[in-house]
């Protein structure tokens, strides 16, 4: 059986691409990156690929908001690639800045009468970027990447990863349809995890099908044991990390 | 037409900035300030419709969930309204010629959606009914620098953004013959030249033996390349020395001392030398593993961050990572490191001097530049520290360091005559000129409005392509030879790699941000994000096709001739031709007195009662110690996936020693970096303090998991003014310190930078002269190395019952202690390092860490034994009792006017001895630790409790105890 492949697609400014990768082939996968120039100038790169990635970094420079250019050149260069992706079934994952991307997009959580964004990724409450770690809560729902997950630590690092939609009465609705499977939880002593503000504790949304999946967290940060803070003298360190159970999910649910 | 749109977030409870400047008008006394709102706002040039413009802001501009955005033509009544009943408008943009990041970034993708426009991005306030002067101080206080940003309260009037008119060849001479030594030195500073007399004289005779004036672009080269900044004259000068050791004679300084310890561990190593490429490239390259060496490299940028932190701090760090990245063929960057010296952050108003920024708006700017350029160029951020210190209140220290790898055959790399000279990357304006000169010269309260245009703001996106660019080029050995364009610019770099080849430079080919430049300010330009590569012609096509794929601008502006001559054209004319030999060996070397005598030092003293305990929390609570989480946190120090030991560790989050990485994913060998500064010291014993900081920065790593036996180390030297003898002699005692230490850890220094005349002068309130010099200050910067990750040691205490040991002697020398800051103890000796005594105790440690018998390892700095002990408490949210009584102590430790009981606790607890460790061990594994530690002094002094509680015992029994969390909201400074 051949493995999976994985199109990680970067943009000038992307800059967790090469551990993104990394983690997909620690899963079983192939992994390709492809700049989004190649990409725009050959859709058909996509085609023998079942999961498309759009990883973490600052994406030209995210000198307007976080994600907005890379989002507008894929709407205006590859708008019909990436449907015709996602309708034929593929897996697409976009973290932190990539999520911030898919958003923009309309690919995931668009108004379904005028394609436009419901949610969005504001500046933190801190009005800071943060690397920290923070307790997840997954309640999977039809999410293909969360499948077998209950609950997990990951580090996050932004400065724009708070969840907001236009109309907050909606994130009941979301929820009711499995849309928001990964939260903020709360750590040992009960204090909230939630980062950044988020509505509603929200750390990932995807689409109805599950199939399309963003979260601000990074998984690929954590693939190995020794990447938590606290593994020395408590974890095994030859132990893979929580996080490569999202891309194993990936790799299984396409091969 | 010229638009402008303002982007306002349609929650103004969201409003960050507008807290920011609530908050920061009330802590700066201004009242009335309670409310404000805040807008991005862009000014679009060009042949753009209403409703062109419209569609432009909501597809690029606004996000459509959360913010709303009004556009107008500028000047229009609508842009100024009251915003919430707020009525006063102010509007923040960057001055003319300064690079606006976003403002660049917005104009390209509207040049992808199809618009020829010109984009510069502003800030945008409306405050309430203020008088003009509280408007004033808030503009110059809080939302702006007026080195790099315009104020304009209320309407715009701005007629075009368009800047520049072509220049038209001119060849300026400047006559040097027949002037007289007054006459050389008025036109050397008339033109920020920054060169001696006797430099002058070697230039004036050099051309009169040449039969010609010289052109100003020859003048200029020459004093970029005989800048202190590019060619360290002083360190390389020759000496004649009288200090605490006799008289000694050097030739050249850094060669007879640093390199020289270099030398000798080399010779020693023999076949098994490490080192790679020391002292000759952009940065330190030495063996990592069979396929791979790494380099690394710490730069200093004081004086563009004491003018404007968020750029100079910014552009420090994106020249770090050109250094690295224009080492050998080019190295990756993978992690960075910070360190920033500045005057405590509770230093009253009256006291910071005319022109010299508030140092809580200094840290928070520097800390923010490193932010911005080290997230977005994808490099983690993994070490650093903050040092406080009165005599940096003029002068702050902004140390970057950067960390690369690269495959084993990259290091050496060789122009060849015939090759392209390429530059890559960013375009080149104004920015930056004269940076390397002004580098070398004193600041003055005059400094920000004279050398504004030394200032450069940072464009990471920029420099994140070029990187692409250049690894992707340097994969496939498309050049010969590649270095960066930081000071001096292009004179500096295309001037090094064709030092004796020579090249013909077309400067009109030069890629400009606007037009204007002349050929000399082409030439010298420090504008950022540019590298220069030496391509053979059969290769160009191949750059230029990877250049083209990754969107990086790359221009062939010359040829590297074999000539010997750099020559300058324009349009085919010749500006400037200069002979290579004098460009590079005709500096004249000068011959420098300095003396140093350690003062002596006052008795010993305690005064006031306290406990240990409570001065504990007093300890933790000093600026050098308490937690500097909320930095660390705004750093991205986990991009690259390579993350093992972070800065912040434990359940607890305490503080790190060494941080590791990985070299390479997916691969257990490891690199440790540790720094070390005893900056406390520096005044008091120059040898002490850069022994004490090598030692510090060692036990750091070796603590962490590094093996001694290989460990590289950085210096970076800043000092006041070294034209003193008396500061030259303390620069002196360092570098012999460095020499000394080196030898004898057989850890070679294999990079480093110095920045001298961190002197700022002034006139004060009643009208005296004034200087204030930073302390002597070494940072030292080690680079170990980890066989395995896995087998790493973090500080965090593991489990209740383990016991403790501390490693090595301690000694009553409280001169510079953490302890004196707090007023309890003055007087005393300085700490001493004995090195022999600490190559024992880390190869002793390293011994029982490749045993497996370190549960948790901590090395004993700031704030001594107990402050040690309770960080890894903090971190490991675990209790711990120790006995005073059992450390090893030397004999006639305490003393003093308190009695001799509590005086020797104190010392005991908070004496600052270099090289001791904190280690957890497990009870079953404390004879084989003990084995471990043969014939190196160490004892059981404790165990971890469960308790949560820091109890200690003090040396007659008595015991004091204190809660974790408590001095966990000392350490986070909640205690106020």
């Amino acid at each position: 059986m051949l493995s999976p492949r994985a199109l990680i697609l970067r943009a000038p400014g992307t800059n967790c691409d090469h551990e993104t990768a990394h983690a997909f082939e620690r899963a079983g996968g192939l992994a390709r990156r492809v700049h989004v120039r190649a990409l725009a100038e050959r859709p058909a790169i996509a085609d023998d690929c079942q999961i498309l990635c759009i990883p973490g970094g600052f994406s030209y420079g995210d000198d307007i908001a976080s994600g907005r250019i890379f989002a507008l050149e894929l709407k205006t260069r590859l708008g019909d690639a990436l449907m015709k992706f996602r309708d034929r079934g593929g897996l697409v994952l976009g973290i932190c800045n990539g999520f911030q991307v898919l958003l923009q997009t309309g690919l995931l959580l668009a108004d379904p009468t005028t394609g436009l964004p419901e949610a969005s990724l504001a500046h933190n409450t801190s009005g800071r970027f943060i690397d920290r770690w923070v307790r997840l809560s997954c309640d999977p729902g039809p999410c293909v990447f969360l499948k077998g997950l209950s609950e997990l630590e990951l580090p996050v690092a932004h400065g724009e990863g708070r969840f907001v939609l236009r109309d907050p009465a909606r994130l009941e609705s979301l929820r009711a349809a499995g849309q928001v499977p990964l939260t903020y939880a709360t750590d040992d002593t009960g204090r909230p995890t939630n980062p950044n503000g988020s509505l509603g504790n929200v750390a990932g949304a995807c689409d109805p099908t599950g199939r399309v999946f963003g979260l601000m967290p990074h998984p690929e940060r954590f693939i190995d044991a020794t990447q938590h803070p606290s593994w020395q003298g408590r974890l095994d360190p030859s132990a893979p990390g929580a996080g490569l159970t999202f891309f194993i999910n990936a790799v299984k649910a396409t091969a | 037409m010229l638009w402008e749109v303002d982007v306002v977030l349609r929650d103004g409870g969201g409003d960050h900035a507008a807290r920011e400047v609530t908050t920061g008008a009330a802590a700066h006394g201004i009242a009335g300030c309670t409310r404000a709102r805040t807008a991005a706002g862009w000014l679009i040039e060009g042949d753009l419709s209403r409703e062109q413009a419209e569609r432009l802001a909501n597809t690029l501009f606004a996000d459509p969930v959360t913010e709303s955005f009004v556009v107008d033509v500028i000047g229009a009544g609508r842009l100024t309204q009251p915003l919430d009943g707020l009525p006063t408008v102010v509007h923040v943009l960057p001055k003319a010629g300064v690079t606006d990041p976003a403002g660049l970034t917005a104009q390209a993708a509207a040049a992808a959606l199809g618009h020829r426009v010109v984009v510069r991005s502003l800030r945008k306030y409306w405050l309430p009914s203020l008088d003009a002067t509280d408007v004033g101080r808030l503009a110059e206080k809080l939302l702006a620098n007026d080195a790099i940003q315009d104020v304009v309260v209320g309407p715009l009037a701005i007629a075009s953004l368009a800047g520049g008119r072509t220049w038209s060849f001119a060849q300026e001479t400047i006559t040097l013959t027949g002037l007289d030594d007054a006459a050389l030195e008025k036109l050397s500073r008339a033109r920020c030249l920054a060169l001696s007399i006797h430099e002058l004289h070697a230039v004036r005779d050099h051309f009169a033996a040449v039969g010609r004036e010289p052109f100003e672009i020859e003048l200029e080269t020459i004093a970029q390349t005989w800048s202190e900044h590019c060619c360290h004259k002083t360190l390389t000068s020759g000496v004649d020395h009288v200090g605490p050791a006799g008289e000694a004679r050097y030739d050249n300084l850094l060669k007879e001392t640093v390199f020289a310890a270099t030398r000798t561990i080399r010779e020693t190593l023999g076949p098994r030398d490490w080192c790679v490429s020391v002292f000759k490239d952009n940065s330190g390259v030495v063996r990592f593993d069979g396929d791979h060496d790494i380099c690394v490299k710490v730069e200093t940028h004081n004086h563009p961050s004491a003018i404007e932190p968020y750029g100079g701090a910014a552009t420090g760090l994106g020249g770090v990572i050109r250094d690295v990245l224009g080492t050998g063929l080019g190295a990756k960057p993978i992690a960075n490191l910070d360190v920033f010296c500045v005057a405590p952050p509770d230093t009253p108003a009256h006291e910071i001097p005319p022109g010299v920024i508030d140092p809580q708006r200094l840290l928070a700017g520097v800390a923010a530049g490193v932010r911005d350029y080290g997230n977005r160029m994808g490099i983690p951020t993994i070490a650093g520290a903050v040092a406080f210190h009165p005599g940096y209140i003029g002068n702050p220290l902004v140390f970057c360091g950067t960390v690369g790898i690269m495959p084993r055959g990259h290091a050496n790399a060789a122009v060849e005559p015939g090759d392209l000279v390429v530059v890559a990357g960013g375009r080149t304006g104004r920015d930056g000129i004269h940076g390397a000169t002004f580098s070398s010269i004193e600041l003055t309260s005059e400094s920000e409005t004279e050398s504004g245009g030394a200032v450069q703001i940072g464009h990471a996106i920029n420099e994140k392509m070029l990187t692409d660019f250049v690894l992707e080029a340097s994969r496939q050995r498309l050049f010969h030879a590649i270095t960066d364009c930081g000071a001096g610019g292009l004179s500096s770099a295309v001037g090094e790699m064709g030092a004796t080849l020579g090249a013909d430079v077309d400067l009109d080919r030069v890629p400009l941000k606007y037009e204007g430049l002349s050929a000399t300010e082409a030439w010298i330009s420090e504008a950022q994000e540019r590298m220069v590569l030496a391509v053979a012609p059969a290769d160009w096509p191949a750059v230029a096709k990877i250049a083209a794929d990754e969107g990086v601008e790359a221009t062939p502006i010359g040829v590297f001739t074999g000539s010997g001559r750099i020559v300058l054209k324009w349009q085919g004319r010749v500006a400037g031709d200069l002979d290579c030999h004098f460009l590079h060996e005709g500096r004249p070397r000068q011959r420098l007195v300095s003396r140093s005598m350690p003062a002596s030092r006052p008795p010993l003293t305690w005064s006031g009662d306290t406990t240990v305990t409570t001065a504990l929390l007093n300890v933790l609570a000093l600026p050098d110690v308490a937690s500097k989480e909320r930095i660390v946190r705004q750093y991205d120090h986990e991009v690259q996936g390579c993350s093992v030991l972070k800065p912040l560790l434990g359940p607890g989050e305490g503080p790190a020693d060494g941080t590791v990485i990985r070299g390479v994913l997916g691969r257990d060998r490891g690199i440790v970096l540790g720094v070390g500064l005893r900056h406390h010291l520096g005044r008091l014993d120059a040898y002490q303090m850069a022994a004490g900081g090598i030692v510090e920065a060692i036990a750091n790593a070796v603590a962490a998991g590094a093996d001694p036996e290989r460990i590289a180390l950085l210096d970076n030297f800043c000092w006041g003014d070294t034209r003193r003898p008396e500061s030259l002699g303390t620069l002196v005692e360092a570098c012999r310190a460095c020499h000394d230490l080196a030898v004898a850890f057989a850890a070679p220094f294999v990079s480093g930078k110095d920045s001298l005349n961190n002197v700022f002068t002034y006139t004060d309130a009643a009208g005296a002269a004034r200087e204030i010099s930073i302390p002597p200050t070494l940072l030292v910067t080690a680079m170990g190395q980890l066989d395995d990750v896995r087998r790493a040691v973090s500080p965090d205490l593991k489990t209740p019952g383990n016991r403790l040991a501390v490693v090595g002697e301690t000694k009553p020398d409280m001169a510079g202690s953490q302890l004196s800051l707090t007023g309890r103890v003055s007087g005393g000796d300085v700490p001493t390092v004995d090195a022999a005594t600490f190559r024992a105790a880390i190869r002793a440690v390293s011994a029982a860490r490749r045993a497996g018998v370190l549960q948790a390892c901590h090395d004993v700095s700031d704030g001594g034994l107990a402050t040690a002990v309770a960080e890894m408490g903090i971190a490991g949210c675990l209790g711990a009792r120790i006995s005073l009584a059992d450390v090893p102590a030397a004999a006639g430790a305490g003393g003093g006017d308190l009695g001799l009981d509590l005086g020797l606790d104190l010392a005991i607890a908070f004496a600052e001895t270099p090289g001791r460790f904190v280690c957890e061990v497990r009870p079953e594994h404390a004879a084989e630790f003990a084995r471990c530690m043969d014939g190196v002094r160490f004892a059981w002094i404790g165990e971890v409790t469960s308790s949560a509680h820091l109890e200690i015992v003090s040396t007659t029994g008595a015991s004091d105890r204190i809660a974790v969390d408590r001095l966990a909201q000392a350490w986070h400074g909640e205690n106020a």
